[in-house]
């Protein structure tokens, strides 16, 4: 959250933690910023058209954001454009302000999900070359998203293959409301990839795959679909599971971005109960639905779940296990939070340490100085 | 001790069965037309989860008599008072009118061969949800029969229940006393996951959760509770061990963005223990004792569980329904005290 209700202890950047943002939103300055690496046809069509994302809304959302691009207010850069558009600021507000020596960029605003299958494909390559060549190229510390044309599974492989072992990329990012529940066969050739170039696949929370966000049709308010997307992402982790993906690509990971992470356990105990009555259904599976989940599936903590009292969150910590869990800030977006006050609890040095950098590390195979 | 089971399924034995409740053009439709019994996928016949096996009579349907319920399920697990909730596929017709007449021939059909046969039995009313004004209608014509207590909605409906569209049934509702009970299930008007229809009835029923976890947000922010302070929303065979983390994600969006639904004047939590109750069985549980004992502990109430045996589906083996880990204190509160606080009809006399 971005305004201080109340004063807080300023720490020196100094003495900061060094840490990981796993889930930092890049945003285009202006509609153009893309044009140098689309082709004329899709230049023209943008102009003309735009795309269709199984959503009503030519431009902007039908749930209205709660505040401008749903991001801070303190994040617009000085030189003009949206906020999260201006490196060198979020060099300055962000990883430097709060000493992030490893940033995982998310783009949202890509060709995901548009229907068009090829202005889908166009605006995919087109947002990895800018991440390239606009933010990784500006900044060590961060390291990018292969985002793909993911409804369609051969042409989003194309893309893996085209940018694995290619730059500073270091998983592959989908949106988490997909057309079909994401363990879909439709699917499996991009985990095919993604497992054969040793990414991981990254699902962010959002998109629109045409779905209402409960399964009783679309709720009135912004903060429902803010909430479902955790019922969202259950969905969609639960039909990767018993679907059999890891069974199907034993090297693939998956990280679930921005949804929360406390619904983990308890969904992990429902679809081992479920899977133990109706197991003849699901002879694919070779192992119980929690332990693929525990060995395969890593989680960013924001927005991290908020208890009263906060210790009840290291209960679910240890049941998911302190090596699943990557911090993420969510910077620019208004639900921002700060590494400062996100996790006030005693935990062991260790423990910390792994929390907020070296899981991340660990996962994406980065060393930080 | 007198132990309420809040979620007992009686079966409709057959087609033929409700026949005699469905009067004049009704019966004749279901015959020409050749229609079937309206069960949903939730619940296959022969599936493990819709009976468990010693439950399975050698000929005809688990539940499907006063004796069996009896024989299997007051008699063994010492119910003194037991709650019908009839999942018969009503809800998932299109026709309000058709909907309408075999929802008046299930709660009769109840009535007659159940609620007569014995006393210690209570049921829900089924509701023709599809049509709100012939749902409100259903509810006054059997609200006058005491031994309704509850009117019972599924979990998966066209429209998130606490939209506008449906309050006059929570009026109805509090009008005449009952609570309303959501149960597990859908009406399959719209995939039965967020993401699509799955492709296992595996994940069917898992997601069940997740409809309950949308169910509660919506019933929160559109200010069902704001409307009806003293309404009751019991969640049937929703599980509860995810309830913790979902209002601690829900209340703290609701810090955030409480200007949208200004109406919601208490923090989701507070509402949760005021209004909503949930039924015991299943316990999605966590591998060992202790982790139930925390997840209790999370809960930070300890009037919200209701007993529940979910007979005859199957959800736990042999003569105990209590997952490990339910201290005895806790165990009466939520056998006896709790439901007794929720229905307030299981505390009238029945004439």
């Amino acid at each position: 959250m971005n305004v201080d209700v109340r004063p807080q202890r300023a720490t020196p950047v100094a003495s900061k933690l060094a840490i990981a943002d796993c889930d930092i939103h890049p945003a285009q300055r202006t509609p153009h910023d893309l044009d140098p690496w689309l082709p004329q046809q899709w230049r023209d069509h943008a102009a003309q058209y735009g795309a269709i994302r199984r959503l009503g809304m030519h431009r902007g959302p039908a749930y209205p954001k709660s505040q401008p691009d749903a991001s801070r207010r303190d994040a617009y850069p000085p030189e003009g454009g949206r906020q999260g558009s201006s490196p060198s600021f979020m060099a300055k507000q962000h990883l430097d302000g709060n000493n992030v020596v490893l940033g995982i960029l998310n783009p949202l605003a890509s060709g995901e999900g548009v229907s068009n299958p090829d202005y889908s494909a166009a605006l995919c390559r087109a947002v990895n070359h800018w991440q390239e060549e606009v933010w990784l190229a500006a900044d060590s510390r961060l390291y990018g998203s292969i985002v793909v044309p993911y409804e369609h599974a051969d042409v989003a492989a194309a893309e893996i293959d085209y940018w694995a072992g290619r730059g500073r990329f270091v998983q592959v990012m989908i949106l988490s409301r997909t057309a079909e529940p994401l363990g879909n066969r439709r699917y499996w050739k991009m985990f095919a990839a993604a497992a054969a170039a040793n990414l991981p696949v990254a699902v962010h929370a959002f998109g629109y795959g045409g779905s209402p966000i409960t399964s009783s049709g679309w709720p009135s308010y912004y903060i429902e679909e803010m909430t479902g997307h955790a019922q969202s992402c259950q969905a969609g982790l639960s039909s990767m599971i018993v679907e059999g993906i890891f069974e199907r690509f034993p090297a693939l990971r998956v990280v679930m971005v921005e949804a929360g992470f406390a619904w983990a356990p308890s969904l992990a105990w429902r679809l081992d109960k479920v899977w133990k009555t109706l197991r003849a259904e699901t002879l694919h599976l070779k192992q119980s639905p929690s332990d693929y989940m525990r060995n395969h599936v890593w989680w960013t903590t924001q927005p991290m779940e908020e208890p009263e009292p906060r210790e009840h969150l290291l209960d679910t910590i240890e049941w998911m296990g302190w090596d699943r869990l990557l911090f993420a800030t969510d910077y620019p977006h208004w639900d921002f939070d700060d590494p400062s006050q996100a996790l006030p609890l005693r935990i062991t040095e260790a423990q910390r340490r792994q929390f907020f950098l070296e899981n991340a590390c660990k996962l994406y195979g980065v060393d930080v100085p | 001790m007198d132990t309420i089971d809040c979620d007992i399924h009686p079966s409709v034995p057959s087609f033929q069965a409700l026949l005699p409740y469905l009067p004049g053009h009704w019966g004749d439709v279901v015959v020409t037309r050749g229609m079937d019994e309206l069960n949903s996928i939730s619940y296959p016949p022969n599936s493990p989860l819709t009976a468990r096996p010693d439950w399975r009579p050698s000929k005809g349907k688990p539940a499907a008599s006063v004796e069996q319920v009896r024989a299997e399920c007051l008699e063994p697990f010492g119910i003194g008072t037991g709650i019908l909730n009839c999942l018969y596929g009503v809800q998932l017709l299109f026709s309000e009118d058709m909907a309408v007449a075999y929802a008046r021939a299930v709660n009769d059909w109840v009535a007659c061969e159940w609620l007569d046969k014995d006393d210690r039995l209570r049921a829900s009313i089924v509701i023709p949800v599809q049509s709100v004004e012939l749902a409100v209608e259903e509810i006054d014509r059997c609200a006058a029969d005491k031994r309704f207590v509850q009117v019972l909605m599924l979990a998966g409906a066209d429209m998130p229940l606490g939209k506008r569209h449906y309050w006059p049934i929570y009026a109805a509702a509090a009008r005449h006393g009952l609570t309303v009970g959501i149960h597990a299930g859908s009406n399959y008007h719209n995939p039965s996951t967020a993401v699509g229809w799955p492709s296992y009835y595996t994940e069917d029923y898992v997601a069940q959760a997740q409809a309950f976890q949308t169910q509660l947000t919506s019933l929160i922010c559109e200010g069902v509770f704001t409307r009806h302070p003293t309404l009751k929303i019991v969640m049937l065979e929703s599980g509860w061990t995810w309830l913790p983390a979902h209002l601690w994600r829900l209340t703290k969006y609701w810090r955030g963005l409480r200007s949208e639904i200004p109406w919601v004047d208490r923090s989701p939590v507070e509402i949760v223990r005021t209004n909503i109750r949930f039924s015991l069985t299943p316990t999605d549980a966590p591998p060992r004792a202790e982790g139930l004992q925390r997840i209790l502990d999370h809960l930070q109430s300890d009037e919200i569980l209701l007993f529940s045996t979910d007979y005859p589906h199957n959800q736990f083996e042999g003569d105990d329904p209590w997952p490990a880990g339910i201290s005895p204190e806790l165990r009466r509160k939520i056998a006896v005290d709790n439901p007794r606080a929720t229905y307030a009809r299981l505390m009238e006399t029945v004439a």
